[in-house]
């Protein structure tokens, strides 16, 4: 029934590498640190498995085109935070929460459902401007970049290119 | 299927889907152990196959999002999320 064991090195390792990540960008993860943690054991059990991090709180597909929306950090990390203080799993959190202003609590799924989110797929289609070069945005952090193709890495925030999407 | 089973109060046939992942999953099983009522729990991201496409269809019955955990109570109430305040109201 249960997944095998992470090695808890691992988890503290990971914990180290998104914190500084988080703080550099200006986010802040839940200063609960046990409960962080096993949220982030949770991340590495989902790496293992699918071969990447999807979301520990929701439920993957296996195929990573298909969750590409919910590889932690998710796309609605950032919508979340605005209006509820904190990411749908609570690994993320506002500085509100961080201080104790604000208690954490669980929070309503944003992430359309799967029909829906079929729907979205059929109607997307790139616009095509007379611009020199697409604007590529990144669905994580927001960041924009007119080249050819989107970055391997996102500068800011340092997601997969598989992140971006066709802005204008 | 293959449903765990907690012993407790009877309340009503509650049935909670959740994920082995999820931490706000987690503190809901907790809630109902600390309530000590009778229910049964499934780890829908720990099956395959058919049996997983089953019961993705049952939760997507009472819950459209299919979004974990969801509480059904009775076949019939649906409290989805870590609610604690809906979860003791509905168990008192």
């Amino acid at each position: 029934m249960n997944h095998p064991e992470v090695d808890e090195a691992k988890v503290d390792d990971y914990y180290l590498k998104i914190k500084k990540q988080a703080e550099s960008a200006g986010y802040h993860l839940n200063p609960d640190v046990e409960f962080t943690k096993s949220l982030i054991k949770s991340i590495i059990i989902n790496e293992n498995r699918y071969g990447y991090g999807a979301c520990p709180c929701r439920l993957s597909s296996g195929m990573r085109e298909d969750d590409v929306d919910i590889i932690c950090p998710c796309d609605y990390r950032d919508p979340d935070l605005q209006n509820y203080d904190a990411c749908y799993c609570g690994l993320y959190v506002s500085g509100e929460i961080l201080t104790g202003e604000k208690k954490l609590k669980a929070i309503p799924e944003r992430r359309p459902s799967p029909e829906q989110r079929e729907k979205i797929m059929i109607n997307k289609k790139p616009e095509s401007k007379d611009l020199p070069f697409p604007v590529w945005r990144c669905r994580v952090c927001g960041y924009l970049c007119a080249r050819e193709e989107p970055p391997e890495t996102c500068p800011i925030c340092k997601v997969d290119k598989d992140r971006f999407e066709r802005f204008i | 299927m293959p449903m765990d089973h907690v012993d407790g109060d009877n309340k009503g046939e509650l049935v909670l889907y959740a994920l082995s992942t999820c931490g706000w999953c987690k503190k809901t099983r907790l809630l109902l152990e600390d309530l000590k009522v009778e229910f049964s729990y499934i780890y829908v991201d720990l099956l395959e196959g058919e049996e997983r496409n089953e019961i993705i269809e049952q939760v997507k019955k009472y819950n459209s999002n299919l979004s974990f955990p969801t509480l059904v109570i009775d076949n019939d109430k649906t409290i989805v999320g870590f609610n604690e305040e809906k979860i003791r109201e509905a168990l008192v």
